[in-house]
């Protein structure tokens, strides 16, 4: 496996393990629940991981 | 009520006139009709899978479940995530494959890979199993789209048909390329709809978003976090998993995923579709704002939430916008499903038993067989009380079977037998198959297990007994197997 490809794990675990360090209402955050706000945040994240990911796909492939 | 309905109708006539322009200049043979002979490039791609996506189960069942259940609402939007992260890697891998073997469906995908024309048939039997629910989800909606935005002019059951028979005509008229350019009117349309309604809706009953949910907390505590039983933490990361395992394993997203161009259109997919399904958001917040509103909803009348909650709210002709929304929600995927589902049981049942049959008949059989899935749908609708959420459910943890086989055999090629495999997803979907019919859960089996065991998900029991049973019967039958290989060879 790529080293880059460990970047992914960061939104995966984040998501996964929410229930267990997210699970509450307050503080409210841009107006939602801390839960809610830490889902979203994370699912919009993973996009820029992956970005990184495709990025630095594209840059290992053409030095090789 | 007519300019409600004016409206729709409007939509659905340029729907139409979009699926028969889509076909022009092209002979619409199977592989035309079902994957666009392969020329689709990373816009349609991405139109089809967001047009798989934001189903009638984005627009009812999300803002239904966020009324009805609340926090474990938002599983929807980690496991979509999930699932476009892991499709990096994996659709790459199933595209190139497919287009070495000239591959058009999830079944033939099989039936390739391990060389078994019987492991092709149980999965397309599989898939047919798990579309059904699918296709009612999309039925259901129109029921209720229809019925809600003529203010009740149109009952349910008469709108259900009309769903069907405008599906079943435009599919068989456009094939793949006429979902595509729907797509495009469709998506615009939902983003407007939803995130209009979503900011809308909180902003004119309560205030902003933090003072609605406030007063759900104060008058439903802790009904925007997960319970600590039913609903709970075991329950949200054994359903995200498996439904994030799943997403690509429905054929009709399996059969959107091979009409691309080459294999980087899905790399810039998984980056792209995690920020696109945030619009689910606003489609909670619908529901979110429905409860304090609309009271009262009880049991599969939750799906109703966005629609009583708009009905108060609007003029007839925002309904009208709102229902023509909806009706391309339900267009869409349904005509994708149905045309899966007839492909496969054209290619890979109607040929197994009459093996002679030339292109062009499986073609017309496939064509055939599209009312044919469209009526089992309709009588499912008429007779099952499920609501949206749990069906979306039980098919994902249908199709989730299909994935160690497929995992297993591109990570390295005969690790599984086409026995074990075989072996494999039987038991899982029997497991699946045996709770959904007699709706018996691990609470109800084995009451005296830790509540963290009791609340997972079903289909990750099914997951594991189906790699368990696999990996056993492919080391017992990997001697045979290889036997069989040589005996060939020679």
């Amino acid at each position: 496996m790529k080293k880059h490809y460990a970047f992914a794990f960061v939104p995966v675990l984040a998501i996964l393990l929410s229930p267990f360090f997210a699970n509450r209402v307050t503080p409210y955050i841009l107006g939602l629940p801390f839960f809610m706000f830490w889902i979203v945040s994370w699912a919009i994240s993973s996009s820029v991981f992956m970005w990184q990911i495709y990025r630095l796909d594209h840059t290992y492939k053409e030095e090789s | 009520m007519t300019v409600s309905l004016s409206i729709m109708a409007v939509f659905l006539v340029v729907s139409l006139y979009l699926g028969l322009m889509a076909r022009r200049g092209k002979e619409m043979n199977l592989e035309q009709w079902s994957v666009a002979g392969r020329g689709f490039g990373a816009v349609f791609v991405f139109l089809l899978m967001a047009g798989e996506m934001y189903t009638t189960f984005t627009f009812l069942g999300g803002s239904g479940w966020a009324y009805g259940k609340g926090g474990p609402t938002l599983y929807i939007i980690c496991y979509s995530t999930l699932g476009f992260m892991l499709s990096y890697w994996l659709m790459p891998a199933v595209w190139k494959y497919s287009k070495e073997q000239g591959v058009l469906s999830q079944p033939d995908f099989f039936a390739s890979m391990y060389k078994s024309r019987n492991l092709g048939i149980l999965v397309a039997c599989v898939n047919v199993a798990a579309m059904i629910p699918y296709m009612v989800i999309q039925l259901k909606g129109l029921g209720i789209i229809v019925s809600e935005a003529s203010y009740g002019a149109i009952s349910p059951s008469t709108a259900i048909w009309i769903g069907m028979i405008v599906t079943t005509v435009y599919v068989t008229i456009s094939g793949i390329h006429g979902s595509a350019w729907t797509s495009i009117v469709k998506d615009a349309m939902i983003l407007l709809v939803i995130c209009g309604l979503g900011i809308y809706l909180p902003i004119h009953y309560y205030g902003s978003f933090q003072s609605m949910f406030e007063q759900i907390q104060q008058a439903k505590p802790g009904f925007l976090i997960l319970p600590q039983v039913g609903m709970s933490s075991s329950w949200f990361i054994t359903t995200v998993i498996v439904m994030a395992l799943g997403l690509y394993m429905w054929p009709h997203t399996f059969g959107a995923a091979l009409s691309a161009q080459n294999e980087n259109v899905f790399r810039k997919n998984a980056v792209i579709m995690p920020i696109y399904q945030i619009v689910l958001l606003f489609a909670f917040i619908i529901g979110f704002a429905a409860i304090l509103q609309v009271p009262g909803l009880q049991g599969t009348a939750v799906d109703l939430a966005l629609f009583k909650l708009s009905l108060k709210t609007f003029d007839p002709w925002v309904i009208g916008l709102i229902g023509a929304a909806g009706f391309l929600t339900a267009l869409v995927p349904g005509s994708l499903i149905l045309m899966s589902a007839s492909t496969l049981l054209a290619r890979n049942v109607y040929k197994a038993f009459v093996p002679n049959a030339t292109d062009k008949q499986v073609g017309v059989a496939a064509k055939g067989l599209v009312p044919v899935v469209a009526l089992v749908a309709v009588y499912c609708t008429f007779n099952g009380g499920e609501t949206i959420g749990t069906l979306v459910i039980m098919g994902y943890s249908l199709v989730v079977q299909l994935f160690p086989p497929l995992l297993f055999n591109l990570m390295k090629k005969d690790t599984v037998t086409k026995q074990g495999a075989t072996a494999g997803i039987v038991a899982g979907v029997a497991i699946v198959a045996y709770s959904t019919l007699t709706k018996t859960t691990l609470a109800v089996l084995f009451p005296s297990l830790p509540a963290f065991v009791k609340d997972m998900n079903i289909g990750i029991i099914g997951l594991a007994v189906n790699i368990v049973v696999m990996t056993s019967v492919s080391l017992l039958t990997k001697g045979a197997s290889t036997k069989e290989v040589s005996r060939k060879a020679a």
